[in-house]
């Protein structure tokens, strides 16, 4: 049979096509402002290319011009979920420039506070996991726990979202007995809230089956991605700024630090639980240990004295003016300091040049540097894990963007 | 911190292969700092990477600094050896009219966008770079303004006609 060849039928050689899709830059299942143009093969992502910086607002050219106590409100901006961390890091960063000795009770009333940030980071993250996985129940229940947080810091620092909590040296004022008053009750309420929340997630069959093997990354990829945070112990690295380079007296409480093992929604998700439950343990702890003694450490050129002594003393006027008018020289030097932040190890180099602003200061944001890795966590996954993967790393977009 | 027998450890190693690639070492407040040549700075992270002894394999962070008095751009990589908890930071002093330096990516992913940021800011240019464009800015910019030559806008100006920004 000669003629087959030419019976057989053609093969017609078709490109293949993609089509695009804008996911963003505002979109509401982005929970910020990101930009994603994701190549698509149906619905299964091919490639995605992140676009960034819609609401950069150039912190660090903005910090060169400010004095160093006018610089706090700026770190508020960044991971808006977690402000007091940042603002304690900061003024962290400077006393270490400085060598100021903290007193051990500001120490822990740090400690406390910055786990309270770091329990609403986690909290928030973890109910919107369960928004995008369909499950809004968890999500309005634990933003009531929220609001009690916010209610500690209002009565700390008179704010809520964007705190400006402390000052380099530590506090303007003691805890008042209303705040903890409101610490103790949220201690109290919720655990039972928390434990409702985890009952609702952890074992629930379409929960699971939604999360696990979603939005995975292997140790050696984190890694090399420079994660850090929950989206790298999810992976199963047990790096914690906490435990590795305490500061801020982290040394004296006991922590267990969760890690995953997949570096999957699911891990990500358990391992910010258990930190939330570790968080708790550090405050109780915090709150048992705590020592009595002053407020604030004795650093006149940057610690704002109180009115009365302004107005009778005359050294008190002369350092109230400079803080106000922003005349304080700082040492030289150049430091680099780091925090547990919500999202991870948030840094801060800082240079001073002799100066009354900094010469350079360098924010490593840890959003910045894991979120690069968004592309490759999503190939060959569809939309709607694309999506949860994004809410699952906790991206900011006020860290991300600076 | 480092210890001095874990310093002079780092040394030996970078020496063993990158003879004469050191300019200064020493403690900076309580961070170990070496400053380096420029030209060989990304086989040396690599060897740092890679070399049993040293294992830094978790870049922190990276930067670039302008020092407008020497007309030089600092490139700051810091390093961390998760295993034994040692942190490194590497300087490196580029000439601030050509601000070029080897891209870093091909040892750590992460480097990526510090370098792209460090392009926008600072106008360093990392060779061999994937996707060396503007991260954070408008891509139209024509200036690199976290350089010092750049003041922050007078809040004062009348010039600009910004009446639909409330201004």
């Amino acid at each position: 049979m000669e003629a087959s060849a030419d019976i057989a039928p053609k093969v017609v050689k078709e490109e293949k096509q993609y089509s695009y899709l804008n996911l963003g830059p505002t979109h509401p299942a982005t929970h910020g402002i990101f930009q994603n143009v994701l190549k698509m093969d149906g619905e299964v992502i091919v490639d995605a290319t992140p676009t960034i910086g819609y609401i950069h607002r150039a912190f660090e050219k903005l910090a060169e011009h400010r004095p160093y106590n006018q610089i706090t409100p700026i770190t508020d901006r960044m991971n808006y979920c977690s402000s007091p961390i940042n603002n304690i890091g900061w003024h962290m960063t400077v006393e270490t420039l400085l060598g100021v000795e903290i007193p051990k009770r500001v120490q822990y009333l740090r400690v406390i506070i910055m786990e309270l940030a770091r329990i609403t980071d986690h909290l928030v993250c973890n109910a919107v996991i369960g928004v995008d996985t369909g499950a809004l129940t968890g999500f309005v229940y634990l933003f009531q726990q929220r609001e009690l947080v916010y209610e500690i810091y209002e009565e700390i620092c008179g704010a809520r979202l964007t705190t400006n909590v402390g000052r380099i040296g530590g506090f303007e004022r003691d805890f008042s007995p209303k705040a903890w008053e409101k610490i103790n009750k949220f201690l109290k309420e919720f655990p039972i809230v928390l434990k409702e929340f985890e009952d609702l997630l952890k074992r629930n069959r379409i929960f699971m089956d939604r999360t696990i093997g979603c939005g995975g990354i292997t140790a050696e990829r984190a890694l090399n991605y420079s994660f850090s945070g929950v989206n790298l112990r999810a992976a199963g690295v047990d790096y914690d700024v906490r435990a590795m380079n305490p500061y801020s007296s982290y040394e004296d409480f006991d922590f267990i630090i969760p890690v995953g093992t997949n570096g999957d929604v699911y891990d990500r998700f358990m391992v910010r639980q258990e930190e939330m439950w570790q968080s708790l343990s550090i405050i109780k702890q915090a709150i048992k240990k705590l020592p009595e003694g002053p407020f604030h450490a004795k650093v006149p050129e940057f610690y704002l004295p109180p009115k009365q002594e302004v107005y009778n003393n005359m050294e008190a006027l002369i350092y109230h003016f400079k803080i106000v008018m922003g005349e304080t020289e700082v040492p030289k030097g150049e430091v680099y300091h780091c925090v547990e932040g919500g999202n991870g190890e948030l840094g801060f180099y800082l240079i001073s040049d002799g100066g009354r602003q900094p010469f350079r200061l360098h924010l490593r944001r840890p959003c910045f540097i894991y979120y690069q890795a968004y592309p490759e966590m999503i190939k060959g996954s569809m939309l709607s894990d694309a999506i949860l993967t994004m809410s699952s790393m906790n991206v900011i977009a006020g860290e991300l963007d600076a | 911190m480092m210890e001095a027998a874990a310093q002079e450890k780092l040394i030996s190693v970078i020496k063993e292969k990158f003879e004469g690639e050191i300019i200064e070492a020493g403690m900076v407040k309580d961070f170990f700092t070496l400053i380096l040549k420029k030209e060989k700075i990304v086989d040396i992270v690599r060897h740092l990477y890679n070399h049993p002894e040293a294992k830094f394999q978790y870049l922190t962070t990276m930067f670039a600094v302008h020092y407008p008095d020497q007309n030089q751009i600092a490139m700051v990589y810091q390093l961390h050896n998760l295993a034994t908890n040692q942190r490194v930071r590497l300087k490196i002093f580029l000439p601030a009219d050509n601000p070029t330096t080897p891209t870093l990516t091909t040892v750590f992913s992460a480097a990526n966008w510090m370098e792209r940021e460090a392009f926008d800011f600072f106008g360093v240019i990392s060779e061999g770079h994937p996707n060396l464009k503007r991260i954070l800015n408008v891509e139209d910019m024509l200036i690199f303004p976290m350089r010092k030559e750049y003041p922050l806008e007078d809040q004062t100006r009348e010039d600009k006609n910004d009446l639909m920004f409330g201004r």
